[in-house]
């Protein structure tokens, strides 16, 4: 209560001193409904809200959570949701038809990292012969999937399938999720245009489950581990019902993460609407990440309450304050686990969105293969960077953003990976997606299709 | 002189009088404690103005003394048992924790009322620097989260909506099954089909049809109530149907008779004959339609993430915060509490509508 209220006085402040001379943007609209799901990284949202920056900008926001990430994409689809906290691969896969069609864009990237696999206490007994420990006894970090694969064998064995949790078929856990197990030498299964279930010749079956569920489902021995974001992968460590076994910080580091989205059709009819979402998003994310890191623990506060993720603060605090902990008091500092607005977190890389379109390549939900070309366009016409620039500018111009802060001359590509940023020591680069796909040991390559149960081609 | 000189009347026997009078003013109200569920207020007022204690003092044992010692029970029950099931949310909370939940959510409605001042002052500025720049001022509605008796009340419009549409179909169609064999032929199949069908299959049905039928995005309902309140209206149809129905079909012979030879039309029929004597059981089925419906909401509410205390209870749930267990106790009990007052609410217009019999 007392944090509460200091806060609020802190809020007060955040409001006073905003720029009163700022010229207000011409809205289309200014009353807007967002939504968003109960994880961390929806952070951006709640801090704009909170602290007034969207009021800042004549913006009367309403933010909603939602049940899960499809009841969230067809409130924006249908027009009840104006914008929304989403998947990065939901804008990317609606508009090129998979799943629900429609063309969404994203103007704002929301952050880098965040997630965690977690397994069961069962599977981690059976994981942790495979895993070389250090001189303290705890274990060797990042752990591969390969000290997965005898405790696999062995539900084989058994005549059990090993079945693991994701929070939707083009969510960044899906391919996370996959990528990990992939570079342990197990096969996460492909997709193909009449079984999209995802599990054809898969070793480990994974399946949706949204994210406040995951920890229950866990515990009901439904799944034996999940791939999820923040805090669900905490949760399941205070309750003594799992074990996080790797962070996506230690797959790729820096990978990019949840975007936000909004119907093309709404960012053609409302252009300064969508300017000032986006520059009240960005002076969040500035705030998120300002001076270190100071602002998280009143972050924390926010996010704790229920109409946001409403989880207990100090299971939020974990990730947001940059440590995680794996075992119950295995404690390790990853100040990066989770970035709102450093190595321009915010901005909509092309190759970011082709990343996510190679992952849908590689696992069968495009079923045939592209050339870079494609790749290309699909990703102008989703990520746009022109947009969040323009509303960069506007803030450079009010003082409430540094020019420095922003990747102005961009090509929208990021400088390739090194192989030695991602776990399985192979290079990323957006410029290259076919060539990409090859140096990849499984998954689709050039010409495959998956018929029936069978990769052919 | 016949009249008795008032002067005459001993000062014992105008005592007399007065608890005369006072026993039937109680007898008088005991009819109402009986629809409002305090009859135990009768012996209490009873004994109070001297009547025989010790029958009185039996009576309230029964009616108030009893239900007190199982409400004991249950709660010392609950507090002794709830603490051993341990769930991955902690303990299930007692009687205290949830009884703490309750106040805090009472202190985080007043919070709420802080941050729309906040958002108020906001605003204001707002409109201050749209002064400057030469812009109309703009009024909005708060757009922080709903408190917790903001969703108490939602729900509650939700549910009247729901019932008010459901009975307006009901009745009429219920008539028309009383009074014809063959309107009762060709619903009968109907009714007996989509009776039985949950909520919760309703739900997608109406969703989508909603969303394809009611395109404009700030008409006068919002979406999201619309869909709550027909899965309301489409499961709490029913037992106004079939209670209206049988309470048409069953009129006395003789009136009927009457109507004939007097030659009524249709419309005088119903009015004066049917309607007065269907109405004890039309109201029977509204009252279970009305229970239905409240029971039907919280669950639409809960899938839809429509907001009410379906979504309250289903964001608790996600949340998974060390509180979230004891949060939704007081959902239920509240649920329980209202879905109560409003059974006494139907039944107290029941009582002064009717005149035979309750039922």
């Amino acid at each position: 209560m007392i944090a509460r209220k200091l806060f609020a006085a802190a809020a007060m402040t955040a409001a006073l001193t905003s720029p009163a001379a700022a010229e207000l943007l011409e809205l289309e609209k200014d009353e807007l409904t967002f939504g968003f799901i109960k994880l961390t990284d929806m952070a951006p949202l709640a801090v704009a809200y909170e602290n007034g920056y969207f009021l800042d900008e004549g913006l009367f926001v309403t933010l909603e959570a939602q049940a899960n990430w499809k009841v969230l994409l067809d409130g924006v689809i249908d027009g009840t949701l104006d914008g929304a906290h989403m998947l990065a691969g939901q804008p990317l896969a609606a508009t090129i038809g998979y799943g629900t069609e429609a063309h969404i864009i994203t103007p704002f990237s929301m952050d880098l990292n965040g997630n965690g696999i977690t397994v069961s206490n069962e599977v981690w007994e059976m994981m942790r012969p495979n895993i070389p420990s250090m001189d303290d006894g705890r274990p060797v970090h990042p752990i591969s999937a390969s000290a997965l694969t005898p405790v696999v064998e062995e539900f084989a064995n058994r005549g059990e399938p090993f079945n693991m949790g994701m929070v939707f078929p083009v969510s960044t856990h899906n391919y996370e999720l996959r990528y990990w197990l992939a570079a342990g030498g197990l096969e996460p299964g492909y997709y193909s245009p009449d079984n999209i279930s995802g599990q054809i010749g898969a070793d480990v079956f994974l399946s949706v489950t949204p994210p406040p569920q995951m920890p229950a489902t866990l515990e009901a021995g439904t799944i034996h581990g999940y791939c999820v974001g923040e805090p669900w992968n905490q949760q399941a460590v205070f309750k003594g019902i799992g074990v996080p076994v790797i962070t996506d910080y230690q797959m790729w580091k820096n990978n990019p993460e949840k975007v936000f989205g909004i119907t093309k059709e709404f960012a053609d009819e409302n252009p300064n609407t969508t300017k000032a979402i986006v520059k009240a998003l960005i002076r969040a994310a500035i705030w998120l990440d300002e001076n270190d890191n100071a602002n998280r623990l009143e972050a924390v506060e926010m996010l704790s309450r229920p109409e946001y993720v409403g989880a207990d603060a100090e299971v939020i605090a974990n990730s947001m304050t940059g440590f995680f902990e794996f075992e119950k008091g295995d404690r390790r500092d990853i100040p990066d686990f989770n970035v709102f607005f450093r190595y321009n977190a915010t901005y909509p890389y092309y190759s970011d969105a082709i990343w996510y379109l190679t992952q849908m390549r590689r696992w069968g939900q495009i079923a045939e293969t592209k050339d870079d070309q494609w790749y290309f366009e699909v990703a102008e016409s989703v990520y746009r960077p022109d947009i969040y620039l323009e509303a960069a500018r506007l803030l450079v111009d009010d003082g409430l953003a540094n020019e420095a802060d922003f990747p102005w001359e961009s090509d929208g590509f990021k400088a390739p990976t090194p192989a030695a940023d991602i776990i399985d020591g192979i290079a990323y680069d957006g410029r290259a997606p076919n060539a990409y796909l090859e140096s990849l040991p499984i998954g689709l390559k050039t010409g495959q299709t998956v018929v029936g149960n069978e990769v052919q081609g | 002189m016949t009249a008795i000189d008032p002067d005459s009347l001993s000062p014992e026997e105008a005592r007399e009088a007065r608890k005369v009078r006072l026993f039937t003013r109680i007898n008088a109200a005991d009819k109402w404690f009986q629809v409002l569920g305090l009859s135990w207020l009768t012996p209490v007022l009873k004994a109070a103005a001297g009547d025989n204690p010790k029958a009185q003092g039996a009576e309230i044992w029964r009616l108030l003394g009893v239900p007190i010692l199982a409400i004991i029970a249950f709660l010392t029950l609950w507090g002794t048992l709830a603490p051993t099931v341990q769930t991955s949310l902690g303990a299930i909370p007692g009687p205290a924790q949830v009884w703490e939940q309750a106040v805090a959510l009472h202190e985080d409605a007043q919070d709420k009322a802080e941050s729309k001042a906040r958002f108020e002052a906001q605003v204001a500025t707002l409109n201050e620097r749209r002064a400057e720049q030469g812009r109309e001022p703009v009024e909005r509605a708060y757009t922080g989260a709903p408190s917790y008796y903001a969703q108490i009340w939602t729900s509650i419009q939700t549910v009247f909506f729901g019932f008010l549409i459901a009975s307006v179909i009901a009745i009429p169609l219920g008539i028309m099954a009383g009074l014809s064999p063959t309107a009762n032929a060709a619903l009968n199949p109907i009714i007996q089909i989509f009776k039985p069908v949950s909520p919760l299959a309703w739900l997608p049905i109406v969703t989508m049809v909603v969303s394809a039928v009611y395109v404009t995005n700030d008409g006068l309902f919002a979406k999201s109530f619309l869909n709550s309140a027909i899965t309301v209206t489409l499961c709490s149809l029913w037992p106004t149907l079939i209670n209206t129905s049988l309470g048409v079909s069953s009129i006395d012979r003789d009136l009927v008779n009457v109507s004939k030879v007097l030659k009524m039309s249709t419309w005088t029929k119903i009015t004066k004959l049917v309607l007065p004597s269907a109405l004890p059981l039309i109201f029977t089925g509204l009252r279970l339609s009305l229970g239905v419906g409240w029971m039907v909401l919280i669950a639409a509410e809960m899938l839809a993430q429509n907001p009410g205390l379906g979504k309250f209870v289903w964001d608790e749930f996600q949340n998974g915060s060390s509180q979230s267990l004891a949060r939704i106790m007081v959902a239920v009990f509240t649920i329980g509490i209202i879905g109560f007052l409003l059974d006494r609410l139907m039944y107290a217009i029941q009582s002064l509508f009717t005149f035979s019999n309750h039922r």
